[in-house]
């Protein structure tokens, strides 16, 4: 970085710390100011805000866009945490919007119906920052040299099974390994079988790590959940449906948070799984048909 | 003997105080539970979000420990998130914001703005030297009691130019900015000396 007295607003640096500060938490899913005020008294690192949780989005079907603007407000009032809010793959312009109304990040989400088939968003040219899903290390490098400063995995949104979610964690940091271990002369091979730029695929083999912060989501709604992938090696969890579509979201959203934060004590989150009330009830990913998946959008 | 500093690891860029920590000769414990926080001499309180920290440690049960133990001397640096979790007052804060205190400043939580708000540049920061600053929903220290020490102000001639950014009062050390996310530990090396004046 040079040397100047000028402030820089949305640098590399600036955008990728920001998640740097998010490591360790729970980013969850709210619909409303009153589901906002029970993530942040829970311990939620971040809130995102959006018009249904992808269960909803699930059962509803038709189109699912960015939120109403107001609704974005109205929690952006109510909370001193972060607001994320989710703009379709590909469509610049909801990016545009939730950059005007001051979001803190942006989710270019698979959960959302993708608005271009072909692109993604062109997030260096944006302020804010962005997070992506990806079901591997190749998706995860395209998404990164398009400007993501986060990466977060797919999983498969709006199930509660959190099995796709395990995969594509297992996936990602697996392949980051077999990256280490290679010959500085493979990496060439390797970036041409990833589909990433040879330079982000060398720098992640040097780190041993994505370059930015890795978040795991979709599936996730125990706390045993949100552990597991903490000990696979996420930064960090989010929650979507997890919370709000359970029995008490108050108490789940704080033992969640705790077994975030002691993933490594099974005592701990022993303790704090008890006496939760009803899971969502969720689906297994093996009973939807291939056009109810949302981790095949994106590429 | 090398110096344990806790870094507290409830939320946060934990990973780049670690390495910092490292940088600066010490060994960076992580630092969960009252029993941890007992066996460290320094104690790092990292970036991260401060009213997140802040409920964590009361849920936690960490709260009254780590007051306890500041009021007793031990040594503490806190960057961004930190700097507010040390402040005696924290202004646009959370109502009934949980913080640990002992700082006797006035710190104003995201003054800056939000995150589209956030941006890099040099600082000129006493004891250091020109700092490359990353300031991310960053506070700013609006007042300063009578033996707190400025240590570093916004340069230029911007609208935040002359705020208050770093500050030190005896064992307390506390910065807007993040020097753990730029790869420079001479911050951390600070903090590390002022360890070592604490336990000669």
């Amino acid at each position: 970085m040079s040397a100047s007295d000028t402030p820089v607003t949305g640098s590399p640096l600036v955008k990728r710390g920001m998640a740097e500060m998010l490591k360790g938490g729970v980013i969850m899913d709210v619909v409303n100011a009153e589901q906002a005020r029970i993530a942040e008294d829970a311990g939620a690192v971040a809130v995102m805000a959006l018009e249904r949780v992808p269960a909803d989005i699930r059962r509803d079907g038709g189109v699912a866009r960015m939120s109403d603007p107001d609704m974005i407000d109205g929690i952006q009032a109510e909370v001193s945490v972060p607001v994320m809010a989710k703009a379709r793959i590909g469509h610049f312009v909801e990016a545009q919007v939730l950059q005007a109304i001051g979001v803190d990040y942006i989710d270019e989400s698979e959960v959302l119906t993708p608005a271009d088939y072909e692109h993604h968003i062109d997030k260096h040219a944006f302020t804010v920052p962005f997070v992506c899903g990806a079901t591997n290390l190749g998706e995860a490098l395209r998404r990164i040299a398009e400007g993501a400063a986060m990466i977060r995995s797919k999983g498969e949104a709006g199930t509660g099974d959190v099995s796709q979610a395990t995969v594509h964690i297992r996936t990602i940091l697996g392949q980051i390994r077999r990256l280490q271990s290679i010959d500085e002369r493979d990496l060439y091979s390797a970036a041409k079988e990833l589909q990433a730029p040879l330079d982000l695929v060398r720098e992640t083999a040097e780190l041993g790590r994505l370059p930015v912060v890795l978040f795991v989501a979709g599936g996730v709604a125990t706390p045993a959940d949100a552990a597991m992938m903490m000990q696979l090696g996420a930064d960090g969890v989010f929650i979507g449906s997890g919370i709000f579509k359970s029995g008490d979201p108050a108490l789940r959203a704080r033992a969640c948070v705790e077994a975030t934060a002691y993933f490594q004590d099974a005592q701990r989150i022993a303790k704090v799984s008890r006496g939760l009330g009803e899971a969502m009830v969720g689906i297994a990913v093996d009973s939807l048909g291939a056009g109810d998946l949302l981790a095949t959008r994106g590429w | 003997m090398s110096l344990r500093v806790g870094i507290l690891a409830l939320q946060g860029d934990v990973r780049e105080h670690a390495r910092a920590l490292v940088e600066a000769g010490a060994e960076p414990v992580e630092v969960r539970r009252p029993q941890e926080l007992a066996t460290v001499e320094g104690l790092v309180l990292p970036g991260g979000e401060s009213t997140t920290i802040g409920t964590l440690l009361d849920l936690f049960g960490l709260l009254e420990p780590l007051r306890t133990a500041v009021r007793a001397g031990l040594p503490v640096y806190g960057s961004c998130a930190g700097m507010i979790l040390l402040a005696d007052e924290v202004l646009d804060g959370r109502p009934n914001q949980a913080t640990v205190g002992g700082l006797d400043v006035a710190v104003r939580r995201n003054a800056f703005g939000r995150q589209v708000d956030s941006f890099e540049t040099d600082v000129e920061m006493t004891g250091v030297g020109d700092v490359h600053a990353v300031f991310i929903r960053a506070p700013w220290v609006e007042r300063t009691g009578p033996d707190v020490e400025v240590l570093a102000t916004v340069p230029g001639d911007g609208p935040a130019a002359g705020k208050v950014v770093a500050v030190r009062r005896g064992p307390l050390l506390a910065t807007s900015f993040h020097p753990e996310l730029t790869g420079d530990s001479r911050v951390h090396g600070l903090f590390v000396r002022m360890v070592k004046e604490a336990h000669p």
